[in-house]
């Protein structure tokens, strides 16, 4: 190899390294300032009780309002996704094949979709509520964190079902299956772990949104024990926290932050975990 | 094992072996590519229980003609087909038959093997579940018949749970022509089946076809010359979407009538 050609390998090679690794820099020192700053509040009353008199003064209490009620919304939500996104996903590949233009035409919306600020989701959640004469309500949450995170599962599943080669359509149809038996029994096992990516990815970003939920779950110090009441949410449990002039309550909102965090992990280490064991045992 | 899958599974291997005019033929096939045309007014008859070879350069629409003939080419809108094509005396272009029956009648083998995302014995099941089957002794049964068709059955009795992307190409092709077999096809359309194997895996396969014409018409595309003349009971050779010369292997190969086929004989020696 001539020695130009070496420079250029070793300078991308260290380029891109760098790039790589800065990123994985980047979440360590997030994860660290938010838990460090957190540390003092991060107590096990923090994440088994609700919040008392006064807790935004400093008083005693937690936030499980906000854990369950972000939990309630997150689940409901990409449940709700899920049942649309999945078969919207098989249908665009599976019997929108032949027509490429229509195919093109819904990507491009659900692209347009994913893009929309989640505040924008937020203002026609509380319109459409405000229409049907509900209330701020864990249902109004559910649905308006839905419609966010529906157009996630949708392109990223889409995109894992758009790299299945064609061969194996055609080995699958060629052997007298129907395209529903294709799209259910080949199509959604062989790209069972993108859609697992898809689901995560959604589940993330519906349990860490503010603003879709600002006006339409609420904010309550109760857990909610049925749809048409409001939930609190960890991500505006942390907003208003965080805008507190108390020091100790400040440090509960990077606290909540924290915990944020580990359901986000939790769950994503539990389905990908989930993944690879049914990869093992039925995919490949 | 239930009274009517019994009974399923008799008629079609009697049906499998009688010997009925098993045969495909063709009149006016014309398929179009928007404004291209990739087939010209094709006129064929394809002998039961031989070898046809489909031979002829890349690009002169031999693996179209095998879609036609399975209607693969109506997963993809641009392709307009005219004409009749009659699969035991049914014209399957203008059936009303559903298309998976239809297709059921032929087992398709690809240029590289396309084993179903699932395990080995999985891949095998799939099939005859789809012919209705449910008893899973007689499941069972036939996984182990179709293995042991193409000679896979000693290498992956001990691993049948694994998954099938775990066998060596030559082995995941093997394993796609049993799962074809296992639908109980009349034909087998086989599109350059061996192009991405190695000499040995290539060898497999052509001797399986051989003993496999016992029992199927086996339609073979190829553009090798040598696996043509290895292999072929009958020979159509295709030059820009039309068919030049047909015949059997002899004729074609030692008296060949027009000018293409002598220089693609030339060229191919």
């Amino acid at each position: 190899m001539k020695r130009s050609k070496k420079t250029e390998e070793a300078v991308f090679k260290i380029l891109s390294g760098f790039a790589t690794y800065s990123l994985i820099v980047i979440l360590a020192f997030i994860i660290i300032v938010v838990f460090v700053k957190g540390f003092n509040a991060l107590t096990w009353e923090m994440v088994v009780k609700t919040p008392k008199g006064g807790y935004y003064y400093g008083g005693e209490g937690g936030v499980l309002n906000a854990i369950m009620g972000s939990l309630y919304i997150a689940f409901g939500a990409t449940i709700i996704a899920i049942i649309i996104g999945m078969p919207s996903a098989l249908y665009l590949n599976v019997y929108l094949l032949r027509h490429k233009k229509t195919q093109n035409t819904i990507r491009y919306i659900l692209d347009a979709l994913w893009g929309i600020p989640s505040i924008v989701y937020g203002a026609f959640g509380f319109t459409l509520m405000l229409y049907l004469g509900l209330n701020a309500s864990l249902l109004a949450g559910i649905l308006t964190v839905a419609l966010l995170i529906t157009p996630i599962i949708v392109r990223t599943f889409d995109e894992v079902l758009s790299t299945i080669p064609k061969g194996l359509h055609e080995a699958t149809l060629a052997l007298g299956s129907t395209r529903t038996e294709m799209a259910f029994k080949v199509m959604l096992k062989q790209g069972f772990s993108g859609f697992i990516t898809a689901v995560l990815l959604a589940f993330g970003r519906g349990i860490g949104d503010a603003a879709s939920v600002l006006f339409t779950a609420g904010y309550t110090d109760l857990i909610p024990v049925n749809i048409d009441e409001p939930a609190a949410t960890l991500p505006l449990a942390i907003f208003f926290q965080l805008g507190s002039p108390i020091p100790e309550v400040r440090e509960r909102a990077y606290a909540a932050g924290a915990i944020l965090t580990i359901i986000i992990l939790t769950v994503s280490l539990t389905a990908r975990l989930f993944s690879r064991q049914y990869s093992k045992s039925n995919i490949n | 094992m239930h009274t009517n899958e019994i009974s399923m599974l008799i008629n079609e291997q009697i049906e499998s072996i009688s010997t009925n005019h098993n045969i495909v033929k063709i009149n006016n096939l014309n398929v179009y590519a928007d404004s291209h045309q990739i087939l010209k007014n094709i006129n064929l008859t394809i002998p039961k229980n031989k070898i046809t070879v489909l031979l002829g350069p890349s690009g002169c629409g031999k693996t179209t003609l095998l879609k036609s003939m399975n209607k693969l080419t109506d997963l993809y809108k641009e392709l307009k087909v005219t004409g009749n094509i009659f699969i035991e005396d049914d014209d399957i272009l203008h059936t009303t038959k559903n298309v998976p029956s239809i297709r059921q009648k032929m087992g398709l083998l690809g240029q590289r093997p396309f084993p179903l995302p699932m395990s080995i014995y999985k891949n095998i099941s799939y099939g005859i579940k789809l012919k209705g089957i449910r008893d899973k002794k007689l499941i069972a049964f036939s996984v182990e018949k179709y293995l042991k068709e193409v000679g896979l059955w000693e290498e992956v009795k001990n691993r049948l749970n694994q998954p099938a992307t775990s066998l060596s190409i030559g082995q995941q092709q093997r394993l796609c022509l049993a799962r074809g077999l296992a639908v109980k096809p009349r034909i087998i359309l086989a599109d350059e089946p061996t192009s991405a194997l190695d000499p040995i895996s290539s060898k497999i396969i052509e001797n399986l076809f051989r003993s496999l014409k016992e029992h199927y018409t086996i339609i073979l595309v190829t553009h090798v010359l040598r696996q043509a003349v290895r292999l072929a009971d009958h020979v159509v050779f295709m030059y820009n979407g039309e068919v030049i010369e047909q015949g059997s292997p002899n004729t074609l190969f030692n008296t060949p009538k027009t000018q293409k086929l002598k220089e693609y004989l030339v060229d191919g020696n």
